[in-house]
């Protein structure tokens, strides 16, 4: 037994050992579903292989490590010879592993270490490896087919469109590849992607990183929702994991709706939103509510009394205006307000110091899932960045679009082989 | 022993390695006597080498620089492994080289204006030199080495001592001129020069690295007073005891065997020093040369890695392809910013370009990070 997963099954106790082997052992052989169960603990490991990728549908760990990467090789062997060593090392790392079989020290004393060991003593945490694949691994700016995929790009990856409002900064924006590592430890994410960023060397290189703690959104019904930086509950409207009905609609590639390679696929669009907290906290109770249409204590809708009762659009106040107002940001994000279309969101709270002008830079990584942008985050953000009150107080800095593909299978498939078929 | 070698003179090619070999007892074998030294005449296109086949064991060559650039003249192995080199040959000078070569294929080279790959051409050795056991292999790579750093301090010396009179004389434009030409040569060698913990802050020490209380001297120090103050009139003192470090550096080098391992980690930590110095702009921070150092510490590195060549080949040859791959792409990565005979300035270099710089160096890092084990093999 490998020295991660031992020490991490120490570290749990004889239940929580049992409980831990037990998910290792279904990571290894394969044969876990979808990964929607409420997850055994935080240390535990979740299933790499399965029908999705996992890192969607998992119920949302606490903390996020996201590195999007450009392809500086123009050989397509070596990218596909990478994507085999990045499956082959998530597959480990999610288990609770090292990087490589050798891992940190056990290798030759005058070798470096296959793994860089940062996670040693640490338990999986949770730990969940997603790729996704950008618009410009297909074609890059000049419309050159870098790779021979051009033909197999999604109609889905056409480039969102430039919202209103919006002053997006390119050296974070995009990527041809990306990696969303969530973790319930910080260290586990980070050790992930740094041993990923190690191994790709020479084929891709890192194009922008972010770190997020504290999740903003719950993605099973048996989690509590979490507070975004504002200091509300954010996220309780979200596609759960239990609606099997609704993943199927809106969040999962059925067949016919592209390629074939997407089907059991998602894609994924990344938001740098900064807050501009200081100005929000200077800012009233009964503004601060009005413009989120919730509560800030319960999170209730306004008019409604809990947390989870469906917003009453049509109640009206004492002054004869609507309760929840015209251009509060539930109201215009909300399924109701847009044709059904929903979300599964996937966000994290992020402060990146502070900017020199006093003010933490704050706000939220927003993460989205979903079964077509053009359909479902474009229309809303298009109602959003027009019209929601809230855009006084958030700036979008970044943007990214992503085909997350199917899940891997077994140990003898990878990343991206369906792609590169 | 004399008869074998006229013999294979006179016969040369085939004929030679029958008669070498029908000899059989001398393992080293024949070697060309002094009226047989192969001519090269070199001019700015061509380099045009006297007799392309040898008899193994010492081959003189004579070469004559009949152009209008300084030239240098090459003897390499497989995978630009420098058997021997003379470098900085100046117009209408001839200078001769001997070299010991074993049985093999090998490309001669002359490179006028000291830049590029130059003008190759095959060269081949003919004899019955037994094939080297591995630790011979071992050996061989230290005093490969060792001859590389030997070409390399004499030139350093001499171009320390030009750059010490330019400055004492001060003649700022010629100083300034000499000054990344001159750290050429010691950024080649820097893992031997690494050895000597006291001199090399002495030679190289950059002014944010100095100790509280320390004399700031060597190189950095007359860079600044050159590009900063502008003024070289009172530099004279650290500029004498710049040569005069440096002298001894030499003189130490060369009486250092620098270990197989040593050889593999020094090729890594001159990658490294490009990685965590040149690509910053940190090195060279008052003249912005950054890049002549990175050139530097490449070929210097990649020297290293050559030496070792035929205990990688034996023991990881996928690992040497790679290499030769990878060295290849980060050597045309940063030939895009040539500029004359020299380079651009760091400071003229985009973030985007300094990126693209830093990957490519990130991709020969991560297999020369290997080789140490590889050599270390029992």
């Amino acid at each position: 037994m490998d020295r991660r997963k031992a020490l991490g099954l120490a570290g749990a106790g004889a239940l929580g050992a049992a409980a831990l082997g037990a998910v290792a052992g279904r990571a290894l052989d394969g044969s876990a579903g979808e990964h929607a169960a409420a997850g055994p603990g935080p240390a535990a490991a979740v299933p790499f292989y399965g029908a999705n990728q996992a890192g969607i549908v998992t119920p949302m760990q606490d903390h996020l490590h996201f590195v999007a990467f450009d392809v500086i090789t123009s050989k397509r062997e070596a990218l596909v010879e990478m994507l085999q060593n990045w499956t082959y090392a998530a597959a480990r790392m999610t288990a609770g592993q090292e990087a490589g079989a050798l891992g940190a020290v056990g290798g030759p004393p005058e070798a470096p270490p296959e793994d860089t060991g940062e996670a040693l003593d640490l338990p999986a945490a949770g730990l969940t490896l997603t790729i996704g694949f950008g618009p410009t691994l297909f074609r890059d700016a000049s419309g050159q087919d870098r790779f021979g995929l051009a033909a197999k790009a999604p109609a889905a990856l056409a480039a969102l469109p430039k919202f209103p409002g919006e002053t997006l900064d390119p050296g974070i924006s995009g990527g041809d590849l990306a990696v969303q590592a969530c973790a319930n430890d910080p260290q586990v994410a980070v050790h992930a992607v740094r041993n990923l960023a190690r191994l790709g060397m020479g084929v891709v290189s890192v194009r922008w990183s972010q770190l997020g703690f504290g999740r903003t959104s719950s993605t099973t019904q048996a989690q509590d929702t979490p507070r975004n930086l504002f200091g509300f509950k954010d996220g309780t409207a979200n596609l759960k994991a239990e609606q099997h009905d609704l993943l199927r609609e809106q969040l999962w590639v059925p067949a016919g709706d592209g390629p074939e390679w997407m089907v059991g696929g998602s894609y994924m669009v990344t938001r740098k939103i900064r807050m501009l907290v200081e100005t929000w906290d200077r800012t009233s109770l009964s503004e601060q509510e009005s413009i989120v249409g919730r509560s800030k204590g319960v999170g209730a809708p306004l008019g409604r009394n809990g947390e989870h009762d469906e917003p009453d659009f049509a109640i009206k106040g004492d002054d004869g205006e609507p309760m929840i107002p015209v251009d509060a940001h539930v109201r215009l994000a909300h399924h109701t307000q847009n044709n059904g279309v929903r979300l599964l969101r996937r966000g994290y709270n992020f402060v990146d110091g502070s900017d020199g002008l006093g003010r933490l830079n704050a706000g939220l990584f927003f993460i989205a899932y979903q079964r077509d942008p053009h359909r479902q985050f474009v229309p809303v953000q298009q109602q959003l960045a027009r019209l929601d009150r809230m855009n006084e107080y958030i700036r979008h800095v970044s943007s990214g679009l992503f085909a997350v593909p199917t899940g891997v299978s077994a140990a003898d498939d990878h990343w991206g082989r369906s792609l590169f078929a | 022993m004399r008869t074998p070698r006229i013999l294979a003179i006179g016969a040369a090619g085939a004929l030679a390695a029958a008669g070498l070999a029908a000899c059989g007892d001398d393992d080293s074998g024949g070697s060309d006597k002094a009226g047989s030294k192969i001519e090269v005449t070199a001019t700015d296109t061509e380099c045009k080498v006297g007799r392309t086949e040898a008899a193994a064991g010492t081959v003189t060559f004579t070469i004559a620089n009949k152009g209008s650039k300084v030239t240098e003249f090459y003897v390499y192995a497989a995978g630009d492994r420098v058997m021997s080199e003379v470098e900085n040959i100046v117009p209408g000078v001839s200078r001769e080289m001997h070299v010991e070569l074993a049985a093999g294929t090998y490309e001669t080279a002359c490179k006028p204006g000291m830049s590029g790959r130059g003008i190759r051409g095959a060269f081949k050795v003919t004899g019955d030199a037994k094939p080297l056991t591995e630790d011979a292999k071992l050996a061989a790579a230290t005093e490969s080495y060792q001859r590389y750093v030997k070409s390399q301090t004499e030139v350093l010396l001499a171009k320390t001592k030009e750059f010490v009179d330019a400055v004492k004389a001060g003649d700022r434009e010629k100083a300034k001129a000499l000054y990344p030409v001159a750290r050429t040569y010691w950024e080649r060698i820097e893992p031997v020069a690494e050895i000597f913990g006291d001199l090399d802050p002495l030679i190289d020490g950059r002014e944010a690295d100095l100790e509280p209380g320390t004399e700031f001297t060597g190189f950095h120090k007359i860079e600044k007073d050159l590009w900063v103050a502008g003024d070289v009139s009172q530099s004279g003192p650290i500029a004498d005891r710049l040569l005069a470090d440096v002298q001894k550096i030499v003189d130490l080098a060369n009486s250092e065997k620098l270990s197989p391992l040593q050889l593999a980690n020094g090729a890594k930590e001159l990658l490294d020093e490009v990685a965590s110095g040149k690509i910053t702009g940190e090195e060279d921070i008052f003249s912005h040369t950054d890049l002549w150092d990175f050139r530097a510490n490449l070929e210097g590195s990649k020297a290293a890695v050559a030496a070792l060549r035929p205990v990688l080949d034996d023991r990881d040859p996928a690992l040497a392809k790679t290499l030769d791959d990878k060295f290849a792409a980060a050597e045309a990565t940063l030939d895009k910013h040539r500029k004359g005979d020299g380079w651009r300035l760091h400071n003229e270099l985009s973030g985007a370009e300094l990126k693209e710089l830093a990957d490519s160096i990130n991709a020969l890092s991560e297999p020369i990070s290997k080789v140490a084990a590889v050599v270390a093999q029992k």
